[in-house]
């Protein structure tokens, strides 16, 4: 375990010591959302219906300019050809750089979500539904992510197909994300946060084996 | 019981299409070294890689002995490629302490593998700002911190100056009196103590 515990806490090392990656995506979480009231135009109803969609697709957004950095400079300075060598399988390794990379992309998010409720107008209940369905929802994201990650690593310009790859794959996310708030639509928010969770829970199994996979690949 | 080392046997690589390495075999036995020679493109890097298990070898066979049967086959082996695999953001103490404990080496003492590369003085200054031959000796201190039986050395020379080479060459010799082996690829001379075999590969053939 010392060594799962040991990438954890190297990447959250080295990404809050380059905080300004982190800064940015924060920003770019925020200012998607509100660029959206400008476009809309100052309608408060419309807008508070609009709020969930514009969330989540702003937190999808941001996380996919957040996933190439997961494996690129490991792979760059030859840290994933050691990760090879170590006393603990690739896939714990990709499972551990996994958690990193929610703590330092998808929490950040979520705790900017506030400023984007009050920019939309959202009431009590509905920036806490936004809140759940972020922490529920974002580990998936996080976990298509990687694997879209590790598919392009030996891309020189893995960054720009990655998304394309990845966007698909989080559809289901963005459905049952903004179901949350569709009571009418869905028969409950509490069915559409429990696929939510579910999405979650399976993508951050998989993600861990089919990453590695992908990146045992590349590496040759 | 199976004296623990290492056997290739007719080896073939193929890479992106192109034969790499040819009906290549070879014995490396505890204690003892090979240095792998022959000019650019002749296929070193690419047969420390299939030894290392990064390539599936199209032919052949690699078979490692291991001195524990239980564990892995890829938990004995350093392999040291020309990427050294040192962040920076991390001080130098921190990047060594990781691969320690990645590599499953708990108890490593950094110190003094850090002090034995040349490095005990840089011991806290971030590894981005060390000079390409430094970021080799650190990459090399890995060697020392975490004890592995199969060396896989891929031109680790490169960037050393004199004193450096030495240390090279020194460290080697002490892991083949220890009963170790080493794979070094090489177009330079390590001069080594110790039982050293020379392959000469010219385009993937001896």
């Amino acid at each position: 375990m010392t060594g799962f515990f040991a990438v954890i806490g190297r990447d959250l090392r080295l990404g809050l010591r380059q905080g300004g990656d982190l800064l940015t995506l924060v920003l770019f979480f925020v200012i998607v959302g509100v660029l959206m009231p400008f476009a809309v135009g100052p309608d408060k109803t419309l807008l508070a219906r609009l709020a969930p969609a514009i969330v989540w697709v702003a937190a999808l957004l941001a996380q996919l300019l957040s996933h190439d950095r997961l494996f690129r400079t490991d792979f760059e300075d030859g840290s994933l050809v050691l990760f090879r060598h170590a006393a603990l399988p690739l896939e714990a390794i990709v499972a551990a750089k996994l958690i990193a990379h929610w703590l330092l992309t998808c929490l950040p998010l979520i705790v900017a979500t506030p400023v984007l409720a009050l920019v939309l107008g959202m009431d009590g209940p509905a920036f806490r539904l936004a809140a759940l369905s972020l922490v529920l929802g974002t580990p998936a994201l996080a976990g298509f992510g990687a694997i879209g990650a590790a598919v392009t690593v030996g891309l020189k310009r893995g960054g720009l197909v990655a998304p394309v790859l990845v966007l698909p794959l989080s559809l289901p996310v963005l459905i049952f994300g903004t179901g949350a708030f569709d009571v009418a639509r869905l028969g409950g928010s509490s069915q559409a946060l429990l696929l939510l969770a579910a999405l979650s829970l399976l993508s951050m199994v998989l993600a861990p084996f089919a990453a590695a996979l992908a990146l045992k690949i590349s590496g040759e | 019981m199976v004296e623990p080392g290492l056997s290739v046997d007719a080896l073939t690589v193929v890479r992106g299409g192109r034969v790499i390495l040819t009906d290549l075999s070879f014995d490396v036995a505890p204690g003892e070294a090979l240095l792998v020679r022959g000019p650019n493109g002749a296929g070193k890097s690419s047969l420390l890689m299939a030894l290392a298990g990064l390539l599936d070898p199209e032919a052949g066979r690699i078979a490692h002995a291991k001195p524990d049967p239980e564990a892995p086959v890829h938990a004995h082996i350093h392999y040291v490629a020309q990427t050294p695999a040192i962040k920076s953001g991390l001080s130098v103490h921190e990047n060594l302490r990781f691969w320690a404990d990645v590599f499953g080496a708990r108890g490593a003492d950094i110190a003094s593998a850090l002090n034995r590369a040349g490095l005990g003085r840089l011991d806290g200054i971030d590894a981005g700002l060390l000079s390409t031959g430094q970021t080799r000796r650190l990459a090399l201190a890995r060697l020392v911190a975490v004890p592995r039986s199969l060396w896989l050395l891929d031109e680790p020379t490169n960037a050393l100056d004199a004193s450096g080479a030495a240390w090279v060459a020194d460290l080697v010799s002490a892991h083949l009196a220890g009963g170790g082996m080493a794979v070094i690829a090489t177009h330079l001379d390590v001069p080594l103590v110790g039982a050293v075999k020379t392959l000469t590969l010219d385009r993937g053939r001896v």
